[in-house]
């Protein structure tokens, strides 16, 4: 539930006939430096309950950097994060993860020598509310919950249609899946807001397809909001409802993929116009 | 079991007798989220109550079409058994038909209902829907993605079982009323079957043929209500419906359905079937992949497999069959039993196989030996979807690996002078739907039916032999038979070679296209440091062409001993750039080579194989799984290979 705030705006109704909601998150001036380095400079956007936002750019725009403010993973030195309408004070990323927000990575960060099942169960851990103690010897309450954190990741094994894979250790899989894995350890852990870091990126176009069916019917199925970097102009265009462009650290596009794809910067800085 | 057939004259009725009698016995399982969830006979007929209601609550007439699109699932199998309850004629189809084969299909019965799996398929139906005048309602089972669809005219299946529910006061009187009208002669199901040439055609099948040729066949195998099938093969081939229907419902087995089709080896070593039908190229795959393994043990593993394999080979089929063996040898098989046998059967899950069936091809013999030395009861049957299945089969204790067997009960078989396989039985179909052209071609007015094969009943044993498709039987130049298949199924008995085509009719000599199984040979180039980026790469491996060959040459000695087809020796080759595929309509569905499709087809290659030519540069179109089209192109290497001279030219009669 939204709760209504200054900072909560009225949703919109996507071209495909969708309702969005208000406001879930929104950054304000965010600015974020590494030593002289600036990643991001000044951005601000925002993300709306239920849509599929895009963060694209080109390399080394900060894009990666963007979701790790989101994360938790790097704390910005100037400007605020908000979500669902309250400012997020500075958090480690566990703490940022019990909010409600999932993410994947750029390079697969699964547990490589555990098996599929396994590896979508330890996204349940924010879930989980009985000791090590009783989970270790699998005794009362602790069995009993084990049981419904089970039958939850079963589901997005179903979801993913990762059945033939169930029980095969990660480092076994191709790549394709193992991305397909990462992702369902990332719903596994009921997400307000799902962050994707290139989730197709070095699939061929056969997994991009499937990968971008699974987004798409995540955001339909649970109403998950989606925010994703991705490289492949295709797939962004097909799947996001908005699109935010960056080249290096600064926001130089907000809005629907057409309107970005009409805006004159965001030709030139994927064209390679000289910056001066 | 004494059983009155006057009351059991149709599936609706089995279905409530089993409701009965074997009420809290499981009639079907599926595993979904990892467990396996199970319906027993009087849920089962709950739930097809529920969606018979619901057919009736969407307005169904008697003698409507009722197509069934996906893989096996409880639920189609409910759909089918509902649609049969009010009067309707259920029609399954091959789900991974493309749009175009479906379309086909669906307007040839005029299908008002059909009942899909997901969204993949409802896209299809979309896809083609306006070539279809009479499709009226769909209905899906799994509802993912399909939120956003215009649900005027489709529906999700719980939802019409919700709807059935609810109007149950209203509709019962009816549907009890149609239920009560089915009898032997109503039509109990249509089947297509996947056309080798031309137009796939409906089989009409009553529930006189279903349910005699289940009665017979559950009684020749002694088939009881504790039976355990995997459903596994298509819905749409007849041998599913007698299986997971027909045998089901007559003696009210279980029917297993797998998670999906990836897992199907898993869900298979968790059923352990009793009772298990598997094309030849099933068991093929499964001897392959267990070779394979063992390539890759370590040393005191492999020479326990080797010696306790031998003796497998040498006592297994007599020790199976019932027949003397000594003391020494019944002890080495029992301690094998113990370290490799039952080990391997699980592995496959083939541990409690009772009866197992292999169909549709022949089988090589050492791959049927096989299994039968590891003490798993594999028998061969030989039937058409005309026959409702059942031909010949192979009674136990008289099992080989080149006949198919003596007639099915009730079958009466006759030879015409071309060597054609004539039958007649209770489970001759009806009719082609639509088609009575094609009906009276297939069917005289005594209800004999023309097999298209050509085979002789070997006098000693009284068994059926098959030795090619009988039109393919044709003549070489000089007069002598050539029959392509004889020589493409001892080709196909290698584990490198997937496929081969053999061609040779009105011509000098016999040449052969081949396609290599790529587990097989690409397991042997890893093993021998050979790097190849595509099958087309490995398939023209200098290395791959000379094992082949010295196939090809094993096979042309084998051949040269039989009088009649020694013509057939294949004298040239060449090794398909790419693997012959449904998809391009070289194979049909059920995965057999469509020669003349083929032979049209690569008609350069063909040429080329005649012309004496030593290399070929062609290209070709192939089709992508989500339809779209590319070509490959490719230089193909043409060989020679040393045939057996025939000392003396068999005359033709």
């Amino acid at each position: 539930m939204n709760t209504m705030t200054e900072n909560s705006t009225v949703g919109y109704v996507t071209d495909d006939g969708r309702q969005i909601g208000g406001t879930i998150m929104e950054m304000k001036n965010i600015t974020l430096r590494f030593g002289g380095v600036v990643a991001i400079e000044n951005i601000s956007f925002d993300i709306h309950e239920g849509e599929i936002r895009a963060i694209i750019g080109p390399n080394g725009a900060g894009k990666s950097s963007m979701l790790n403010v989101i994360s938790g993973f790097y704390h910005p030195q100037e400007g605020e994060v908000w979500f669902n309408g309250k400012k997020r004070p500075s958090m480690k990323p566990f703490e940022v993860a019990e909010q409600g927000i999932a993410r994947t990575f750029q390079n697969i960060a699964l547990f490589k020598g555990m098996t599929t099942l396994d590896n979508i169960m330890t996204g349940r851990l924010t879930k989980m509310k009985t000791g090590m103690l009783s989970q270790a010897i699998w005794w009362g309450k602790a069995a009993k919950e084990e049981e419904e954190h089970r039958q939850k990741v079963e589901e997005i094994i179903d979801f993913l249609e990762i059945q033939a894979i169930r029980k095969t250790p990660v480092g076994r899989l191709p790549y394709g899946l193992q991305k397909r894995v990462e992702l369902g350890r990332a719903l596994a852990a009921e997400p307000k807001l799902l962050l994707l870091d290139e989730p197709m990126a070095g699939m061929n176009v056969e997994e991009k397809e499937d990968m971008s069916r699974f987004i798409l019917d995540v955001n339909d199925e649970f109403g998950t909001t989606i925010a994703l970097i991705e490289h492949d102009m295709g797939v962004v265009m097909d799947i996001s409802d908005r699109v935010v462009v960056m080249d290096y650290g600064k926001k130089i596009g907000d809005g629907t993929p057409s309107e970005v794809l009409a805006n004159q910067e965001v030709i030139d800085a994927y064209l390679g116009v000289s910056h001066d | 079991m004494a059983q009155s057939d006057a009351v059991l004259d149709s599936i609706p009725a089995l279905l409530a007798r089993n409701a009965v009698t074997f009420g809290d016995k499981a009639a079907y399982r599926e595993k979904e989220y990892g467990i396996w969830q199970s319906w027993n006979w009087k849920e089962a007929a709950a739930e097809i109550e529920a969606l018979a209601l619901g057919f009736l609550n969407l307005g169904i007439h008697e003698g409507d079409f009722v197509a069934i699109i996906g893989r096996n699932r409880p639920y189609f199998y409910w759909a089918m058994v509902a649609a049969q309850s009010v009067g309707a004629i259920p029609v399954p189809l091959y789900q991974d038909a493309n749009a175009e084969e479906m379309a086909y299909v669906l307007g040839h019965c005029g299908a008002r209902f059909i009942v899909v799996e997901d969204q993949e398929q409802v896209d299809k139906v979309i896809e083609v829907q306006d070539q279809l005048h009479q499709f009226e309602h769909m209905i899906y089972i799994d509802p993912r993605g399909l939120r956003k669809y215009d649900h005027r005219r489709l529906h999700q299946f719980s939802h019409i079982q919700d709807q059935g529910r609810a109007a149950r006061e209203e509709f019962m009187p009816e549907l009890q009323a149609r239920t009560a009208r089915l009898n032997m002669d109503s039509t109990c199901v249509m089947l297509y079957t996947s056309g080798t040439t031309g137009k796939p055609k409906g089989v009409v099948l009553s529930n006189r043929n279903v349910i005699v040729t289940s009665k017979n066949s559950c009684e020749f195998d002694n088939l009881t209500e504790n039976e355990e099938v995997l459903a596994y093969l298509p819905m749409a081939w007849v041998g599913d419906f007698i299986f997971s229907i027909g045998q089901a419902y007559w003696t009210g087995f279980c029917v297993n359905c797998p998670e999906s089709a990836d897992t199907m080896m898993t869900d298979l070593r968790e059923i352990g079937p009793t009772y298990y039908f598997a094309p030849p190229r099933f068991f093929e795959g499964q001897l392959t992949s267990v070779m394979i393994r063992m390539e890759d043990a370590g040393r005191f593993k492999k020479w326990l497999f080797r010696k306790y394999m031998d003796v497998a080979r040498k006592v297994g089929p007599a020790i199976l069959d019932g027949k003397d063996v000594s003391f020494g040898d019944r002890l080495s098989y029992f301690l094998g039993n113990i370290f490799i046998y039952g080990p391997l059967k699980n592995t496959l899950g083939l541990s409690r196989v009772r009866i197992g069936y292999t169909a549709g091809e022949a089988i090589g013999p050492e791959l049927f030996e096989f299994y039968r030395s590891l003490g798993i009861n594999l028998k061969q049957l030989y039937g058409q979807t005309e026959a409702t299945v059942f031909i010949t089969q192979q009674p136990d204790g008289e099992v080989r690996a080149d006949t198919v067997g003596v007639p099915s009960p009730d079958v009466e078989i006759k030879i015409e002078d071309n060597g054609e396989i004539y039958y007649r039985s209770p489970g001759v179909f009806e009719e082609y739907y639509k088609n009575p052209e094609s009906t009276a071609d297939t069917k005289d007015a005594e209800g004999w039916v023309a097999t298209g094969d050509a085979g002789f009943i070997e006098k000693s044993s009284g068994h059926l032999r098959i030795i090619d498709r009988a039109k393919d039987v044709g003549k070489m130049a000089d007069g002598g038979m050539f029959a392509p298949k004889f020589v493409e199924n001892k080709l196909k008995f290698y584990p490198d070679i997937l496929e081969s085509v053999v061609f040779g009719a009105d011509r000098e000599y016999c040449v052969a296209f081949i396609n290599i199984d790529l587990t097989a040979v690409g397991n042997w180039a890893e093993r021998n440091n050979v790097a190849y980026a595509s099958y087309q790469e490995l398939a023209g491996h200098p290395e791959v062409y000379n094992t082949i060959q010295a196939h090809i040459e094993e096979v042309n000695k084998s051949v040269a001993q039989d009088e009649m087809l020694s013509g057939c020796q294949v004298h040239r080759f060449l090794i398909l750039h790419k693997e012959l595929d449904a998809d391009d309509g070289e194979m049909t569905r059920t995965r057999k080579v469509r020669r003349k499709i083929v032979g049209e087809k690569f008609n350069d290659l063909l040429e080329a194989l005649y012309g004496g030519k030593s290399e070929i540069y062609t290209e070709t179109e192939v089709t992508y799984e989500d339809g779209r089209k590319g070509s490959i192109s490719a230089t193909l290497e043409i060989r020679d290979v040393a045939v057996v001279p025939v000392k003396q030219k068999v005359a033709a009669e």
